[in-house]
């Protein structure tokens, strides 16, 4: 250890001297190089759209998925480690079925998340275990109101209009912050969320990918699903013309 | 050494009494049925099932709740319907309600089945009679299992069979044999001759069972998915009363 | 040497458990409830307290009718109560009357061997508006437009049927409540004393008030 600040990144029950914990900061790039997933919230309900990077010709297609169902009325999107997320998506169900057990009706979203952010945030505390490598977004539609949160790998989470987290959450973001979220339906949302993952995915990094689309609003009764087959079909077709146009134009200025 | 001494019934033993306990100290375990749902009946017709139950929570002799739910639709190929105590029928379905909402979390493309929920519960209610704390319901599970109608009856102790038709409580003895009737008949009903059978043995029940109810619930099971009629009004017949007038 | 004596006494109120042999009531109208009880709380046949307070609060917008032991009932409400407090600050907001109804049903059960509690919680919350929820001995729970308990709602049942209707307005839900509650103390020995009425509509606290038992409706009583 010969100078300072190294030798405070291997455990995450220590602060370095300039006052960060690394190992947490090890686990957002973590996410920031898994793909990209966004939550749109609009005006009656909210989707979720994931980029899953396929790396293998010789996966199954549908396989590894990352988004999921938390209860009937909660859907979660990740970016980061799969299983991470996948821990986490059990911890949050349990939450859920345990809220329902008590109170006899499902857990609000402002609960839940709280809950899991706390047990984020406990793993960001001790030296026996790691962060996790993942954030999650968590999406729902409750008391005719949609409602979406955000949580990193250090347990902070935020409420949000539209959240993008993964390798292109920059480029994500500019083109949310686009849209007039307020204003726009599950059915405008879902082709919106198609265009921008497929804008934002890196062709030239990584060749092939997945669309995951679900939603959860007032036309799935409160029901989270994921988005039926032939409106994610119709939402690619979209977005691959509107990728043809994006280039036409870039032509044209060139 | 006297074996006897060497086994020794724990205290809270629910039944026998150990030497030093005084006669009066027993407890009891087992419930007693409080709010009870009368019969379930249910018949299978040539493309699924149909069940049926009144809508009426006795308590006791008085008619106390008049617009219960005792059929349930589990998932888009089963339902259940339940008699006897009522609280401990809610406490069943909320479990299997949660069961089946952990499974539409794995999202793995399957779906509980009704002869899988019949055997579950089944382990379920015996399970509990084993621990004498049985669950005071009568549980019939109907629905539709790759393309054939399943219909299935699990009594309080987790004795079940399976059946063409089926009837719990009071209607095993009254419905059951109009439905057998209507199946001798003709094995292979319609939906529609399935539901005269059934409308008919809920009009008997409602005339020779004194918990019985004239409002009932009507589920339908079919490839096409779960129906079920809520606050369905029997209509009776009473014009024998004048054959029997001046009769003691 | 210990002599069990109980079936000796000819006093039942020595022995007996302090009991609220009650009349309880809670009718859902738009916008809120009505809630209503007797104030009789007997030991066998010696009234311990002509004026109880069998109406209870949970929180400032959920109350609850109790019937059956005064003792479990009292213990139940007050762990209720306190797990909703918590909830409220938990949560940061009001807890559903379902919520607190889950809870009541959830204890009722559970310890429906050990209890003697029929209650009846009422409430207003800003999703469902006004709700009863009934949870009887068993520990059943069901929602209701009007439910009454206790040993004087076997009496006058009828007289609801005959007299409700669904969507009756607010003061008709009251007057409703009096003169069923008024009917059940008269025919039944164990509820008596005076009406304690309460109405929770959303936005306001309760509104209580109280018919004493000179100022009740007589209806007819023998000639």
């Amino acid at each position: 250890m010969s100078s300072i600040g190294t030798g405070y990144d291997l455990s995450a029950s220590q602060f370095s001297p300039d006052g960060r914990v690394f190992q947490v900061e090890y686990a957002q790039k973590a996410v920031e190089i898994g793909g990209t997933a966004i939550g749109l919230r609009g005006k009656d309900g909210v989707v979720l759209a994931v980029e899953k990077i396929v790396t293998s010709k010789l996966y199954e297609p549908g396989s590894g998925k990352k988004i999921f169902h938390i209860d009937e009325g909660i859907g979660m999107a990740t970016s980061g480690l799969i299983s991470d997320a996948r821990h986490l998506a059990e911890n949050a169900r349990n939450e859920a079925s345990s809220y329902r057990n008590q109170y006899g009706n499902s857990v609000p979203l402002k609960y839940l998340n709280d809950r899991v952010s706390m047990y984020m945030h406990v793993y960001t505390l001790y030296s026996a275990v790691r962060p996790f490598g993942c954030s999650i977004i968590l999406g729902s539609y409750e008391k005719g109101q949609p409602v979406m949160y955000m949580v990193d790998p250090s347990g902070i989470s935020h409420g949000y209009f539209g959240c993008a987290v993964g390798k292109a959450k920059q480029a994500a973001k500019t083109e949310i912050e686009k849209l007039k979220l307020s204003e726009l339906t599950c059915k405008e949302l879902v082709k919106e969320a198609a265009r921008i993952i497929y804008m934002v995915h890196d062709e030239l990094k990584d060749k092939n990918f997945e669309l995951e689309l679900s939603w959860v609003g007032k036309h799935t009764n409160g029901r989270h699903e994921f988005v039926p087959k032939a409106v994610l079909a119709e939402a690619e077709e979209a977005a691959k013309a509107a990728m043809e146009e994006h280039s036409d134009s870039d032509g044209e200025d060139m | 050494m006297d074996l006897k001494t060497e086994m020794k019934i724990p205290a809270d033993f629910p039944f026998g009494s150990s030497s030093t306990a005084s006669p009066s100290d027993y407890r009891q375990v087992a419930h007693t049925p409080i709010t009870t749902g009368t019969s379930v009946i249910g018949i299978k017709f040539d493309k699924g099932v149909m069940l049926a139950s009144d809508m009426l929570g006795s308590y006791g002799s008085l008619a106390k709740f008049r617009m219960i739910e005792r059929l349930v639709e589990v998932n888009k190929q089963i339902v259940i319907g339940a008699g006897g105590d009522y609280a401990d029928f809610q406490f069943l379905r909320d479990i299997i309600k949660q069961k089946v909402t952990d499974e539409t979390c794995l999202d793995d493309g399957f779906m509980l089945k009704p002869r899988s929920l019949h055997s579950w519960v089944t382990r379920f209610l015996y399970n509990r009679r084993n621990r004498f704390d049985p669950l005071w319901t009568n549980f019939v599970v109907a629905g539709m299992q790759d393309g054939e109608p399943f219909l299935g009856v699990v009594d309080k102790l987790g004795k079940a069979y399976e059946n063409e038709c089926v009837g719990t409580g009071l209607g095993n003895h009254i419905a059951i044999p109009y439905l057998r009737y209507a199946l001798d008949k003709k094995p292979n009903l319609t939906e529609q001759e399935a539901r005269e059978a059934i409308v008919k043995s809920l009009q008997s029940l409602f005339y020779r069972d004194a918990r019985a109810f004239d409002k009932y619930q009507l589920a339908t099971i079919t490839a096409d998915g779960v129906k079920i009629e809520n606050g369905l009004t029997l209509e009776t017949d009473w014009s024998m009363a004048d054959l029997s007038s001046g009769a003691d | 040497m210990d002599v069990d004596t109980s079936n000796l006494n000819p006093n039942d109120w020595m022995n007996a458990e302090l009991s609220t042999g009650t009349s309880i009531m809670a009718v859902e109208f738009d916008g809120g409830v009505v809630i209503g009880a007797d104030s009789r709380t007997t030991t066998g046949s010696y009234i311990a307290s002509r004026v109880t307070d069998k109406l209870t609060r949970i929180t400032d917008k959920i109350y609850c009718c109790r019937s059956g032991s005064a003792a479990d009932t009292q213990a139940v409400a007050e762990i209720v109560a306190y797990h909703l407090e918590f909830y409220s600050t938990e949560m940061g907001e009001e807890p559903l009357v379902e919520t607190a109804a889950a809870i009541f049903r959830e204890m009722c059960y559970t310890y429906r061997g050990q209890l003697m509690a029929g209650i009846i919680v009422a409430g207003w919350d800003s999703v469902k508006g006004g709700q009863v929820y009934d949870i009887p001995l068993g520990g059943m729970i069901i929602r209701e437009r009007v439910s009454m308990g206790g040993s004087g709602s076997g009496y006058v049942l009828g007289y609801i049927d005959a007299n409700y209707k669904p969507n009756l307005p607010r003061d008709e839900c009251i007057k409703l409540v009096s003169n069923t509650l008024t009917l059940a103390m008269s025919r039944d020995g164990s509820s008596g004393g005076i009406v304690r009425l309460g109405v929770i509509e959303g936005g306001k606290p309760i509104q209580r008030s109280t018919i004493p038992g000179n100022k009740l409706v007589r209806f007819y009583s023998g000639e």
